[in-house]
């Protein structure tokens, strides 16, 4: 690898060049820097940086993605009754999907890239992840320019504009999905998106609503969720939401959230490395878990009286709590903090889920309503510490 | 009212290259030196010596303008063959070439310490040149003889990284570290001395003091940690921490009459043939512990441990404070991402984080280099910091506080209490490679001046 080095030695661009920055990210993308320790302080340091922090998210994400890439062929040939293969299904899927992460990569790098260069600063690792966190979170069906705006607009309105990484209050790819969610709402909410249908027919009776979109109609029939749930699939896929596919994944939804599953295996990596917190996460799933009980208590319609658990199988409820909760930037930083804080998005999710009927996926936004109250969640927990710290003082 | 204290959080950095318990066989360096750089708290530096002026061990060579009654003296008797400055004529060395045999500056010398006066004690500890040993917190800096601390803390063992073992140099001067706690309790109402819960005994275990066991990992042996669960610093309050060296010198200092310097410096590090322990004094030239003793030549030498400690030349002086020289090998090599780069399968070098691929053990003994491992980055990784300080202070909103120069949040969120060294694990486990100890000085030196 010397010539490549010694490449990267020739042709360095003076600090002033606007290509100053990009050519840095290349360059330090390809060999990490000889940069040493100062003289004074610690001359030894961790072996980690934040770009194997980032990587090692990418790969608690891979489980997801792989997942999504073939249950987007799945659901396919369950709307349409095509016969397909394993191997048709995981083609169908990656080239829907392949060019979904290639267009939120080049949205958001673009942003990244241009704003490292006006405002000369570091191309940032966190967009490895932000550009892998929207195309799960979007329907296969989306339009490849909408991820690309999208991804642009949360990296520059999300990120970018309070100061780049590490300054944001939101959560990038949330923000991206939000922005989707308002801005074209056809392409990425109600019951026609979620099987990505391509040019073919759907079979007979077919209904595209999702578990939760159906978990909504059911209470203002005042039947039971699942069974409405079952009759509604029963003409062209019987047992479609039965609580082993909600879990499984085998369900329509955005690309990288319907595998509970799949989700858990990123999960598992994110906190053995623990560059997830399982502090957050636990508490997101203890408050959803904990509303759906208080729910249940009530159960003054069926969806209240669905089942606690179904609330954590069900929709994106798993990715948000394990993927988007646990954001370092966004979320609490004390402690204490990311116990509150998991918590309420816990029973955010559900209260915005049951008693919300314009929304029926929640997680979005009670992490991004989170996110704003972090810090102040975190201000209450810093001013306890100070008391604490003055009570001593016996002057 | 001693106390038992286990602390949880932390992290010991296993390093190659300890000092192996025995002294090694190196002649006498031929120079020392008294580095103003050593005391952070020192404003203005100015030499009371000239070139070719000869001094006894015990001759005051140097003191802060803006605290005129604290004598810096020569470790050893000689010729002053260097007065070295930097930027703007700051005094940065004094340098003695050293006589053969060692003369003394005479001091009152006492059979009954309990006769000595509170002020007598404090003339002679100013004089004489053991009063730097005294640091005080807040700030930590050379303690001001003006005011009164409200006790006195001891650390009686090291855990930092490569760390000599206390038990090996003070072995056998029991006496004197008992006549230091004697003169120190005139000072204060009570002298704390902490030894290491996990250790088996302590020679400091049996002296006549506050006793405290403290366990668990680095950096449960850092006075400041202690100081923290045995009796915090609140605002106003003023402690004073000192090492058993220090109170070595001032036992000396009382039953000798001399101002006597001599320390044993432990030589550690996985770039050394010879790793053990170098009877000398203080502020010793290091070349002959060096030179010769080096398995390869692009290699670092600090004087200190490598948490704290600062750089030298291979040719360069032992800190004040200091009771270690580690060795480590530069990392000033560029690695290729896949190969052993931020994307390689590496087991070779030690992580906090768990993060993929670095499998090795922390109980493994690593030979660690002094590469940054990455690049300067925004803060993006939280709850990292407060896993390695055990004491209830939030780190990261510190530091944060800090960068934003905001008083107030400084004051209350414990600046008080900490120094550099408390915080230094934090700088090693930062993903995004701050220089969180020159942050924490940069603090504390805002609370100081202002």
């Amino acid at each position: 690898m010397k010539f490549l080095y010694e490449f990267f030695e020739k042709n360095r661009p003076s600090k002033d060049s606007l290509m100053y920055y990009p050519y840095e990210a290349g360059e330090t993308f390809m060999f990490t820097p000889k940069t040493v320790t100062g003289s004074k302080g610690a001359h030894v340091r961790d072996a980690i940086d934040l770009k194997r922090m980032m990587m090692t998210v990418i790969i608690a994400m891979i489980p997801a993605l792989l997942f999504g890439i073939y249950n987007v062929g799945e659901m396919h040939a369950v709307a349409t009754g095509a016969e397909m293969g394993f191997g048709d299904k995981v083609l169908f899927g990656a080239i829907r999907v392949i060019p979904i992460i290639i267009a939120a990569y080049a949205g958001g790098g673009l942003v990244e890239v241009v704003f490292g260069a006006l405002r000369k600063h570091p191309i940032n690792e966190g967009l490895l992840v932000t550009g892998m966190l929207i195309p799960l979170v979007v329907p296969a069906s989306i339009p490849l320019w909408q991820v690309f705006v999208a991804s642009a607009f949360a990296v520059l309105i999300g990120k970018e504009v309070f100061g780049g990484t590490g300054m944001n209050i939101l959560n990038v790819a949330l923000t991206a999905r939000a922005f989707l969610y308002f801005a074209y709402p056809a392409q990425i909410s109600g019951d026609k998106v979620w099987f990505d249908l391509a040019d073919a027919t759907a079979v007979d009776g077919f209904t595209g609503a999702t578990f939760l979109g159906l978990a909504s109609s059911a209470s203002s029939e005042g039947i039971e969720v699942a069974k409405y749930a079952a009759e509604a699939t029963a003409s062209w896929s019987a047992g479609l939401y039965s609580a082993e596919n909600l879990f499984f994944g085998f369900i329509p939804g955005s690309i990288g959230e319907t595998s509970t599953l799949a989700v858990l295996l990123g999960a598992l990596i994110l906190v053995g490395t623990r560059v997830g917190s399982g502090r957050i996460i636990l508490a997101t799933v203890l408050g959803a878990m904990g509303m759906g009980l208080i729910m249940n208590a009530f159960g003054a319609n069926t969806y209240m009286q669905m089942p606690a658990y179904y609330h954590l199988i069900a929709g994106g409820f798993a990715f948000g709590a394990v993927f988007m909760a646990t954001d370092p930037v966004t979320a609490a930083q004390t402690d204490t903090g990311k116990w509150i804080y998991g918590a309420l998005i816990g029973i955010l999710t559900v209260i915005i889920r049951v008693w919300n009927p314009a929304y029926p996926e929640g997680i979005m936004l009670a992490i991004l309503l989170m996110n704003v109250l972090a810090p102040l969640v975190d201000y209450y927990v810093v001013e306890a510490n100070k008391k604490r710290r003055l009570k001593r003082a016996t002057v | 009212m001693s106390k038992n204290i286990t602390l949880k959080k932390g992290f010991d950095i296993k390093l190659k290259g300890k000092a192996e318990l025995n002294l090694l066989n190196v002649d006498q360096p031929e120079t020392f030196a008294l580095k103003p750089t050593d005391f952070v708290g020192m404003i203005r530096p100015k030499a009371l010596v000239k070139e070719g002026d000869t001094v006894k061990a015990g001759t005051p060579i140097l003191f802060d303008a803006k605290q005129e009654g604290v004598m810096y003296t020569a470790p050893v008797s000689g010729e002053v063959v260097g007065i070295i400055r930097g930027e703007k004529r700051r005094l940065m060395e004094v340098r003695i070439l050293a006589d053969k045999e060692i003369q003394y500056v005479e001091f009152p010398k006492y059979t009954d310490l309990a006769s000595v006066s509170k002020e007598d004690a404090k003339t002679a500890m100013l004089s004489s040149g053991v009063w730097p040993q005294l640091v005080q917190r807040p700030y930590a800096v050379v303690a001001n003889p003006s005011q009164e601390p409200k006790a006195v803390f001891v650390s009686g063992f090291d855990s930092h990284p490569l760390a000599p073992d206390y038990e090996f140099l003070f072995k056998g001067q029991e006496q004197y570290l008992q006549a230091g706690i004697d003169i120190l309790k005139k000072f204060a109402p009570e002298v704390h001395v902490t030894t290491n819960g996990k250790a088996g005994s302590s020679i400091l275990a049996g002296l006549n003091a506050t006793q405290h066991k403290v366990s668990g990992p680095h950096p449960a042996g850092n006075v400041g940690v202690q100081i923290h669960h045995i009796n915090p610093i609140n605002k106003g309050e003023v402690v004073w921490t000192i090492n058993p060296f220090g109170l070595l010198q001032i036992g000396k200092l009382f039953l000798e009459g001399k101002y006597d310097a001599s320390k044993l410096v432990a030589v550690a590090g996985s770039e050394l043939n010879k790793t053990g322990y170098v009877q000398t004094y203080l502020g010793a030239n290091v070349k002959k512990m060096v030179e010769g003793n080096l398995a390869q030549d692009n290699v670092r030498v600090i004087s200190g441990n490598v948490l704290t400690g600062s750089s030298i030349e291979k040719d360069g002086y032992v800190g004040f404070y200091d009771h270690v020289i580690s060795v480590l090998p530069e990392g000033d090599k560029p690695r290729f991402f896949l190969k052993d780069g931020w994307l390689g399968f590496i087991t070779d070098r030690l992580s906090f984080h768990k993060a993929w691929g670095l499998l090795g053990g922390a109980s493994k003994e690593y030979a660690l280099d002094t590469s940054l491992n990455g690049e300067e980055r925004a803060f993006v990784m939280t709850g990292a910091f407060e896993k390695v300080v055990p004491m209830d202070i939030l780190p990261t909103h510190l530091i944060k506080a800090i960068m934003a120069k905001d008083y107030d949040n400084m004051e209350a969120l414990g600046l008080y209490e900490v120094a550099e060294e408390d915080l230094a694990l934090c700088e090693f486990i930062d993903v995004s490679k701050h220089d969180v100890q020159g942050i924490i000085r940069e603090g504390i030196d805002m609370l100081r001046l202002s």
